[in-house]
């Protein structure tokens, strides 16, 4: 069974990574990074130069990019392994629909997670966060992309086969991960560090239901 | 023969398949009903019937895809499946793609080129499988299957889209399979090179039609 897991989760990196050109476009963790940082990059052309507004503003901005940069990749998680009967395939090999899921949720949470917090180092210079500020910024991300990651597989498996499923993928995440953006961005207003307790309680329990519930929306898909 | 060997190894030659009284609800409509099968080892069954009886169907049931509305399957040794999808990476070159079944059901990198020499698409191996023609995407397909160690091969209109050599390769790979102690059961509307195989009608057990039709 790990081992099964471990191939799963090679193939979604591979896959994610552009390595030998996927059929979800080649190198697909790309796209949300790029829209994270434009995001960082426009918002100072909004409301000015003034560093101390942005030192002020700019970690919730780099929480609503991270939020917004999860909907991205939604479209592509679960709906294209339908099409072409690789999840068929796992199934009549014995794996079970939720461990389909974790695999998802991790080689996702590979391909989105490091390199998000890695961006998040550029979006905090270019927000003026000083260096206490990226570093809780950065602990939250380590907190919460895990969570964004389980939601994202899971709203994808809910809306694999839907007409509209990838604009309805971005409507259905925003809500859930409300909490993250409350305990994440909260966490960097002095004296509450406690936001990142609550922050990792929050995406504990996000990481551990979402499989669980994306492999329940997969089995529910194949009637 | 090395080739054989490579493609019959690797699961225990008891396979065993057995179907007792099955039906299928699809749409709240009974597709088939009644349906009961026995398949041992080396043993092989067409089921035959015009489009849209159930046959695709009937398939997914036994392989657990569908729930079977009435009876049961029980089933010794692993199964593979063939259907419509392929289900190998567009992107990939042919190979790789395949690897990632290879890996998963413990066969070894030699077994891929063997299984893809056997249905002729050696040359193929590092073109990705965007570019395959349909023939070329059910060969590799083909190469999926004896790839895959199981005893039960369940194909769903395996002959689809392939050339006359290509069926005689197809032939060839259902009789290997079947001397190493395979099970093959094939759903197919035409013709399958498939030699003293039972066969099944499937319009034997769709039930009488009803006379209102609901659409």
């Amino acid at each position: 069974m790990i081992g099964a897991l471990g191939t799963l989760i090679r193939r979604e990196l591979m896959l994610a990574f552009g390595l030998g050109g996927g059929a979800r476009g080649s190198a697909g963790f790309v796209m949300p990074i790029i829209f994270f940082l434009a995001v960082a990059t426009i918002y100072p052309f909004a409301v000015g130069p003034d560093a101390q507004l942005l030192g002020r503003t700019g970690g919730g901005v780099i929480w609503v990019a991270a939020l917004l940069a999860s909907i991205l990749p939604i479209d592509r998680l679960v709906q294209a392994d339908v099409d072409q009967g690789m999840i068929d395939q796992y199934v009549v090999r014995g794996l079970s629909e939720e461990l389909i899921a974790l695999a998802k949720t991790i080689g996702h949470w590979l391909s989105f997670g490091p390199p998000l917090m890695l961006a998040a180092i550029i979006s905090a210079g270019l927000l003026g966060q000083s260096a206490e500020q990226l570093i809780i910024v950065e602990i939250g991300l380590a907190c919460a992309t895990p969570a964004l990651a389980a939601l994202g597989v899971m709203i994808a498996a809910l809306t694999a086969g839907l007409r509209h499923g990838a604009a309805l993928g971005g409507l259905l995440l925003l809500p859930l991960a409300v909490p993250l953006l409350i305990f994440g961005a909260g966490s960097l207003t002095p004296g509450s560090q406690n936001g990142l307790l609550l922050l990792a309680a929050a995406s504990l329990l996000l990481t551990v239901i979402c499989p669980i519930a994306a492999g329940a929306a997969i089995r529910a898909g194949r009637e | 023969m090395a080739q054989d060997a490579a493609i019959s190894k690797g699961f225990e030659s008891s396979a065993a398949l057995e179907c007792v009284g099955l039906a299928c609800l699809r749409g709240g409509r009974i597709l088939f009903r009644g349906v009961s099968l026995k398949l041992g080892a080396g043993e092989a069954c067409h089921v035959t019937g015009p489009n849209g009886l159930g046959k695709s169907s009937l398939i997914r049931v036994i392989a657990g895809l569908l729930p079977a509305y009435a009876g049961a399957v029980t089933s010794s040794g692993r199964m593979a499946l063939a259907d419509e999808k392929v289900a190998l990476d567009a992107g990939q070159p042919l190979a790789r793609a395949l690897g990632h079944w290879a890996r998963l059901d413990g066969s070894a990198d030699a077994d891929i080129s063997e299984a893809l020499a056997a249905v002729d698409l050696a040359h193929l191996a590092d073109v990705p499988v965007r570019f395959l023609s349909t023939g070329q995407r059910k060969r590799a397909l083909l190469a999926r299957i004896s790839l895959s160690r199981a005893g039960i091969w369940l194909l769903d209109e395996p002959a689809n889209g392939l050339d006359t050599a290509s069926i005689a390769r197809l032939g060839d790979l259902m009789a290997r399979h079947r001397a190493g102690g395979g099970i093959v059961l094939a759903a197919s509307h035409q013709p399958l090179p498939l030699d003293d195989a039972q066969t099944l009608p499937l319009a034997d057990f769709v039930p009488a039609p009803v006379l209102d039709d609901p659409a």
